[in-house]
């Protein structure tokens, strides 16, 4: 089999390097390759799933297995649904093992790119691959909205509807994107179509694109490595690619599918019977959207009722927390490999990574940008967590408002003096120093210094 | 060799649970057994592969060299093949603007078509279904008189005719009239203490469905905006800003409920060139 494939395509002296290619050995490489992986799973899964959706809002009848719902009027979408649950066999645990891994694949590309973040991996020359790394984060938060509207649940309906009027609340383009993008004022009959070609087709495909550009550049730039003995900016040192790091690679992705399996197997997620059809009447509270959106409703709970008029001009109390915020978040980050090039006028090439206490002020304000993140989706849940701890919601958005000015700074100076701290003393905060103090007595013996 | 022993189970253990997966299936499944045998058999192939990997093989560490890439070195060799193209041509900038020119036009004229993905917006935005005289009914389409209307909570109506209708539904609710304290132009918007606001929050279009009879106050359950129906549905609470857009009822001869107009102002969500 080789030897026919060779004969045909000359590529012994190629795969035999490529064989070869050194990938330095460390934990923190293998968070790309799960996001990697989900993407792969989700490929699978979603493939067995459209075969029975049906993208279609028209009305019908729900007359199928599940009684609560029986006699109900439904979209053909939400039928073919509550179909693929109830009575294709294997169709649920499809189901919910798609919906995890594409909480796991948002989560482990946000991971991956804070591994990068902190390591300073995005330096020259990778801001090329920072980018189009970016560019599939933006495209895995697009799939995971659209595949999250698709079953035409009531949930997924007030997603949608904010969504609209996020856009609709855009100074003077809004209306007319808003109006092009549902196909008229929101509920329309058109907008179920054209999610499902979003979610199947437009938004993997382009996916699909820059995941090969993302690893056709890493291939070509070699990957960074961690500093250590024999290591240098101008070499690589690494496990071949076969069989150590090839049969890792097997190994974690096999691991990541069965812990998916198990959760999808297990842990229920997005039981669209108990949320019932979309109806544009109703919405089910409290509603919660996938993680990766709920800094977004965090923020637009903690904005204060303002809208004020600018010339005759009105600023939707939507546009600053779910438009503008969102925005410049995250243009600073797509952009952050040339705002630190300009900080620190460091235009060098850079293959070993920096550890995060290296550079204290790149760390503080990786560590504030996620308590920021961190406290907004909290506010997210405001009802939820007055509703546990038997406080008064109000009383929950002063904190969080407090919160959202105050935790992040805070944070970020304490990572800087941690950082700066853990600098200066070359300690690693996990691994125990091996060796000891010694102190000489005054009897001209030694005694061990005790560590504090 | 006892890492090699291990290996070798992980991988029966794999399969085995695969086996017993497809009788799973063909027994009729189910969620949980099929997602347990499914892990089971992907987890013995990951741990298999994963200490094959680390324990079975002793690879050496390789080192491979880098090549650095100075700026602007390595481009002599393409620059040499792009020149080719502009041999023979005597005006280079105004064949390359109008190339461009051309490419930029074709690609605004093939993106055009997209203005049919939906309607201009341009009044709908401002009106909806109701008109004067429209017969407010509930989801089943059945005319609502005022004792009809309950004081401790509310109705969904919709104009005659477009039950479901998403932008034109109004909640429908009653207080004893003494209570009220509308705007003076709307004085005779609410016959017997019925009021009709629009079911859409003014801050992210969410059916405002909560009513708190006790403190007569409409609540969104999105983000919690929270309106006075006595004084016209002010927001008290929440991130909303405007109003709930009322609708003018009346009575007609027959004793049942309808609409003397349209809402009082534009419903949903707010865009730039709202009125207030
Ligand atoms: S949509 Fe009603 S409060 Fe946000």
């Amino acid at each position: 089999m080789i030897r026919y494939v060779e004969s045909r395509l000359g590529l012994d002296s190629w795969g035999r390097r490529a064989l070869r290619k050194v990938f330095p050995d460390h934990w923190s490489f293998l968070i790309g390759e799960i996001a990697l992986f989900c993407f792969i799973i989700l490929v699978a899964t979603g493939t067995f799933l459209t075969l029975f959706y049906r993208p279609d809002a028209a009305v019908v009848t729900y007359e199928g297995p599940y009684e609560p719902l029986r006699g109900q009027e439904v979209s053909a979408a939400f039928d073919s649904v509550m179909r693929l649950s109830f009575e294709v066999r294997a169709g649920l645990v499809m189901r919910q093992i798609h919906h995890w891994a594409a909480l796991v694949f948002v989560a482990s590309t946000v991971v991956h790119m804070c591994r990068v973040f902190f390591t300073g991996a995005f330096r020259r020359p990778r801001e090329l691959n920072w980018i189009v790394g970016f560019t599939m984060l933006m495209l895995a938060l697009g799939l995971g909205f659209t595949g999250y509207s698709l079953p035409d649940d009531l949930l997924s309906g007030t997603g949608l509807r904010i969504g609209y009027s996020a856009l609709i609340s855009i100074p003077f383009a809004g209306p007319y994107i808003a109006s092009l993008a549902f196909g008229g004022e929101f509920p329309t009959e058109n907008v179920i179509s054209r999610l499902f070609v979003l979610h199947v087709m437009l938004l993997p495909g382009l996916t699909i694109a820059l995941l090969g550009a993302h690893l056709a550049i890493l291939w070509r730039q070699k990957h960074t490595q961690y500093r250590g003995p024999g290591r240098s900016e101008s070499n690589v040192v690494g496990k071949g690619l076969w069989p150590y790091q090839a049969l890792l690679s097997l190994g974690v992705m096999a691991l990541t599918a069965a812990v998916l399996a198990l959760m999808g197997g297990l842990v229920q997620i997005n039981p669209i019977w108990l949320y019932g059809p979309f109806d544009a009447t109703t919405v089910s509270a409290p509603s919660q959207p996938d993680w990766y959106m709920g800094w977004l409703d965090g923020a637009t709970r903690l904005f204060p009722p303002w809208e004020p008029t600018v010339f005759g001009v009105t600023i939707p109390s939507m546009f600053l927390p779910a438009v503008l915020l969102p925005g410049l978040f995250f243009t600073v980050v797509a952009l952050w490999p040339f705002i630190e090039r300009r900080l620190t006028n460091d235009a060098a090439e850079h293959h070993l990574l920096d550890s995060p206490r290296d550079e204290p002020g790149r760390t503080a304000l990786g560590v504030a940008g996620l308590l920021f993140f961190t406290v907004l989706t909290l506010a997210g849940g405001n009802d939820l967590i007055a509703l546990t701890l038997d406080i008064q919601v109000e009383s929950m958005t002063r904190f969080f408002r407090l919160a959202m000015f105050v935790v992040p700074p805070v944070g970020g100076a304490l990572a800087y003096r941690i950082c700066r701290q853990l600098r200066d003393s070359r300690e690693h905060p996990l691994g125990r120093g091996s060796g000891v103090v010694l102190r000489r007595t005054e009897q001209g013996g030694f005694e061990e210094v005790p560590r504090s | 060799m006892k890492a090699e022993r291990v290996v070798r189970g992980c991988f029966a253990l794999s399969l085995a649970a695969s086996v017993g997966l497809s009788l799973v299936y063909l027994a009729g499944g189910s969620r949980a057994w099929e997602g347990v045998l499914l892990a089971a058999a992907l987890g013995g192939i990951a741990v298999g592969f994963i200490l094959w990997a680390t324990r079975l093989i002793d690879a050496p560490d390789n080192v491979e060299e880098r090549r650095e890439q100075k700026p602007g070195e390595g481009l002599g060799l393409i620059s040499e093949v792009l020149e080719q193209s502009v041999t023979g041509v005597s005006r280079r900038k105004v064949l390359a603007g109008l190339a461009s020119g051309a490419a930029a036009s074709l690609g605004a004229a093939l993106a055009i078509p997209s203005l049919s993905l939906g309607p201009q917006p341009g009044r709908s935005l401002f009106r909806t279904l109701w008109v004067p005289g429209i017969p407010a009914v509930d989801s089943e389409g059945g005319r609502v008189r005022p004792e009809d209307v309950p004081l401790s909570g509310i109705i969904t109506v919709f104009p005659q005719g477009s039950e479901g209708a998403g932008d034109s539904q109004a909640v429908l609710l009653r207080v004893a009239p003494d209570l009220l304290s509308l705007p003076e132009a709307r004085a005779s918007w609410a016959p017997q203490g019925c009021l009709a606001y629009s079911k859409i929050c003014t801050h992210a279009g969410c059916p405002v469905g909560l009513y708190r009879a006790q403190a007569r106050e409409l609540l969104c359950p999105c983000h919690q905006s929270t309106f006075d129906v006595l004084t016209g549905a002010a927001p008290v609470f929440g991130p909303a800003v405007r109003p709930l857009p009322q609708l003018p009822l009346a009575v007609d001869e027959d004793g049942y409920l309808v609409a003397q107009g349209d809402f009082s102002g534009p419903v949903g969500p707010s865009f730039w060139n709202v009125t207030q």
